[in-house]
């Protein structure tokens, strides 16, 4: 196949960005959307410019590292694939391919194709654990979880944490990535002593970082390459307003955000 | 050089104790004075920076991705093996340490191997105290698993994300420390030399992959848990990013390198598809508890697989291992299905595939619960090839997956550099010539959580530690040597591109060092690894700059280091006359053609010393000794 590739080049986050299209030949269906960027870059480099920078590791769709918009939407077409599975089968003969990195205001782009994430992990730090230190764990089989709930939580911490729900929400939301934690931890005995204390400091690390808010278009929940659903926003609505009724007096004080260039 | 593994004397079952009690301890009010630097953020090095950060070691904890959540324990699909005998089918700390010791084909240290099947336990509840999601029974009990080369049911598991759920749990724990204050992350930086001072290991030199900047970080010890080599390959299942150069770089500052040719080849992969191919996708090898492994008794039968009938169909591993079968340990099963295509038995477009099939298991245990078992990898599957494994047989062939070999160790993690102690897959420890499924989590996690806390602190107690200055020659030399390094990489300006030398370096190695190997053909390859080396130094092309974002010269810095050890990998290999484990000789095997050891000449730890570039390395073996564990020929049969 061939295909026209255009791509979202930026050198900085100070300098201005733009599209440029890139002519691919002897695109095959079978490689991924990766492996036409990586058959593209070797070409740019021979000719002696600049490859494309994407963000990518595992590149079989768990690591999260890699993810953008493809023809408008996060990830592309295929339901629940991360970019770096997503075949080249998927289009057809003579199509232009548009790619540009995820965009947010608590997502700074780095260069190209790649933007700062450290937001997420500021807010996992905010609270998204079980306070246990090695060694003080009780045998495995002492805590009972039933089936069900034990395959809720795992339903919610299956999030890669890539960020293509913030980058699917018209306002940048990062709910669905903080009510899957949120949910994931708070579903499981283990997670109930902290359950409160958590939903608060992770909603204020959220909001802190420049995410949007949610306003229940569900755009995160089709666009996740893990199909988390949009019930974890509920849950964390929830957690939050109860915890925000009976500990009002320990509201925390977030990390300084990304965002403000930390 | 003699090694000295300081594994306690006295009894096996009492001898990690034996070394808690002996360690000297820091005083608590003594551990924030200490700094530690612990490089890589998987399971080991989450693990260990988490675990230290709560005891109250300063921490720096450094990885080359965007978050420490990216690292590549985060791919383990499996599962990971405990001796918690929850399913009361015979388990016991015995029989985990009896399996792994002879798994790893009596290569591996007897006391590591127990200490490591004694803390297995812990690790489960650990996990589970995290809020790691491990499958349940009804009754809310947790659910085990049989899996590749064991008879009992001892691993435990997250649907098809174990690696995944146990990394975020290692995560969680490590954010929960940075909160703290204990531990500083530093991600996006790669740690490219080590600084050793006085003979100790007293910091590294690391390179921000955004701004390109160089810095020196000092500490009282640096622990390196920096997962393996496996890329050397160019294609295998290891995440694009996992590379040497972390351990290569300590290995040039003096620490030995231990067995670096045990290799692991995985047996169910998804084939080939094309020269574009940026690395091979693992399917859990779990799958082979209920799949079938065949091939068409026809060469060349060129029929869709459902339409070849029963009787046409060779399950080559049930006819030749009738007790364990489909479930062979993995170089048995790949060794296996190599052989039936390289006689042109294989199946697909290029022959190098063989079938997995499930028709059988969807037909006895309904489509339901195959679903459940394996739902996410069929998904994955049937994403890459565009088929369905609920309808027809899916294709698969082995992939490098996994490397025994890394820096040597002693029973306290340390290597021969004082100070410098290595975690999880890169050490040699554990593993002898062939790991074990679901081992390496457990590894990853006993090394990080309960090993490195107790050796660490020791090492601590009982050493003196002046400040080092960074004006100091031994620093500013590293620093230098990490920047001519790169600007020589930024200025041949060559022909060719990094990774154009990078598929050339893998197709020689897994032609000659990969799943089969001959003393003449690991000669020739050694002669080819040194002229591709050099037409890279001449001719090799990095765009762009030192002081941005630059994957290309990130690339080709692990792609030098890659040279190097392919060639020491093939030194090691042709030294080792016999077959054990994932090495195997062709020159030696048995009648039926399985690996043959040579117990008399090779019971030894092959451990690799430095001596500057060009000279060749000096070999010093560690000689195993096998107490309890009688060394015998592996029979799967």
């Amino acid at each position: 196949m061939k295909l026209t590739l255009k791509i979202w080049r930026q050198k900085n986050p100070n300098e201005k960005g733009a599209f440029v299209r890139y002519p691919v030949d002897d695109v095959d269906p079978e490689m991924s959307i990766l492996e036409c960027l990586d058959v593209l870059n070797e070409t740019l480099i021979l000719r002696g410019e600049v490859p494309v920078a994407f963000e990518h590791d595992c590149r079989e769709g768990i690591c999260g590292s890699c993810g953008f918009m493809i023809n408008g939407v996060a990830h592309g077409p295929e339901r629940a694939t991360t970019a770096c599975q997503l075949t080249m089968r998927h289009f057809k003969d003579g199509d232009e391919v548009v790619m540009e990195p995820w965009r947010a205001k608590a997502f700074p782009l780095v260069k190209d194709l790649v933007v700062n994430r450290r937001a997420f992990d500021h807010i996992i730090e905010a609270g998204g654990y079980v306070s246990v230190s090695t060694g003080q764990a009780p045998d495995g089989n002492t805590i009972l979880v039933g089936k069900e709930i034990a395959d809720q939580s795992m339903d919610a911490a299956a999030c890669i944490g890539c960020g293509a729900c913030v980058a699917a929400c018209p306002n940048a939301s990062a709910a669905l990535f903080t009510g899957a934690k949120i949910t994931h931890l708070g579903t499981l005995p283990q997670g109930e002593p902290e359950r409160e204390r958590r939903a608060l400091s992770m909603v204020a690390q959220m909001n802190a970082e420049t995410f949007g808010n949610c306003t229940n278009i569900g755009e995160c929940t089709g666009a996740c390459p893990k199909e988390i659903p949009l019930e974890v926003i509920a849950t964390m609505n929830r957690d939050y307003v109860c915890a925000s009724f009976s500990r009002r007096e320990d509201l925390p004080t977030p990390v300084l955000p990304v965002a403000t260039g930390a | 050089m003699t090694l000295d593994a300081k594994i306690p004397s006295g009894p096996i079952e009492q001898a990690w104790a034996q070394a808690c009690f002996d360690m000297k301890l820091v005083n608590p009010a003594n551990k924030r004075k200490h700094s530690l630097i612990v490089v890589g953020s998987g399971l080991a090095g989450g693990a260990a920076a988490a675990s230290l950060g709560e005891l109250g070691y300063k921490v720096k904890c450094f990885c080359f991705q965007d978050s420490p959540r990216r690292a590549h324990s985060i791919a383990a699909q499996g599962g990971i093996n405990a001796a918690k005998n929850y399913p009361n089918d015979g388990e016991s700390v015995f029989r985990l340490f009896y399996d792994t010791v002879k798994g790893g084909d009596f290569r591996a240290r007897e006391a590591n191997v127990y200490r490591l099947a004694q803390i297995s336990g812990k690790i489960i509840d650990q996990c589970v105290a995290q809020g790691v999601p491990f499958a349940r029974e009804y009754g809310g009990s947790l659910t085990n698993r049989s899996f590749g080369g064991a008879q009992v049911s001892r691993t435990f598991y997250a649907r098809g994300q174990t690696g995944q759920q146990l990394l975020l749990g290692a995560y969680q724990a490590l954010e929960r420390q940075i909160h703290a204050g204990s531990v500083t992350m530093i991600p996006r930086t790669e740690m490219l030399d080590l600084i050793v001072v006085d003979g100790k290991a007293r910091g590294i030199v690391a390179r921000n992959v955004i701004s390109g900047k160089l810095s020196v970080h000092i500490a009282d010890a640096v622990i390196l848990a920096t997962g393996g080599y496996s890329n050397v390959y160019y294609l295998s299942t290891n995440a694009k990013g996992s590379n040497t150069t972390a351990i290569w770089r300590a290995y040039k500052r003096g620490a030995l390198f231990a067995n670096p040719c045990f290799t692991q080849i995985h047996p169910t992969c998804i084939p080939v598809s094309g020269d574009y191919q940026s690395k091979l996708t693992l399917m859990s090898e779990s799958l082979r508890n209920d799949g079938r492994i065949w091939v068409p008794k026809k060469k060349g039968d060129t029929r869709l697989p459902n339409e070849i009938p029963e009787e046409e169909r060779d399950y080559y591993l049930e006819r030749r291992y009738p007790s364990f079968g489909n479930l062979v340990p993995r170089d048995v099963a790949s060794r296996n299905a190599k052989a039936i295509c390289d006689e042109g038995g294989g199946v697909g477009k290029s022959g190098l595939g063989v079938y997995l099939d499930f028709s059988e298991a969807i037909g006895r245990l309904g489509e339901k619960t195959v679903r459940e078992r394996y739902g996410n990898l069929f998904e994955m599957y049937q994403r890459i090839t565009d088929e369905n494994p609920y309808k027809t047989a899916m294709r698969i062939y082995p992939a490098v997956h996994y490397t025994m070999g890394g820096l040597w160790v002693d029973y306290q993690l340390q290597s021969t550099i004082p100070g410098l102690f290595v975690l999880g897959e890169a050490n040699f420890s554990d593993h002898g010539a062939n790991r074990l499924g679901a081992s390496a989590l457990m590894q990853g996690l006993s090394d990080g959580y309960f090993i490195i806390p107790y050796t660490v602190g020791n090492y601590l107690a009982t050493n003196k530690f002046a400040k080092v200055d960074e004006s100091r020659a031994e620093v500013t030399e590293a620093v230098a040597s990490v920047q001519q390094k790169t600007d020589k990489l930024l200025s041949i300006k060559g022909k060719r591109t990094v990774d154009s030398f990078h598929r050339e370096l893998g197709k020689i190695t897994w032609d000659y060092c990969g799943m089969a190997r001959t003393a003449e053909g690991l000669e020739g390859a050694i002669g080819k690894i040194r002229a591709l080396r050099e037409e890279y130094w001449q001719n090799v092309t990095v765009p762009g700059s030192g002081d941005d974002l630059n994957e290309s010269l990130e690339k080709a810095g692990r792609v030098a280091d890659f040279f190097e050890l392919a060639e020491l990998m093939c030194i090691d290999a042709r030294d080792r006359n016999e077959s054990c484990g994932g090495h195997f000789r062709e020159e030696y095997q048995t009648p039926e053609g399985e690996a043959q050891r040579d117990d008399e000449h090779y019971s030894y730890v092959a451990a690799w010393g430095y001596r500057g570039d060009g000279a060749p390395p000096e070999l010093t073996k560690e000689p195993l000794e096998f107490n309890y564990v009688h060394p015998s020929q592996r029979s799967y049969k």
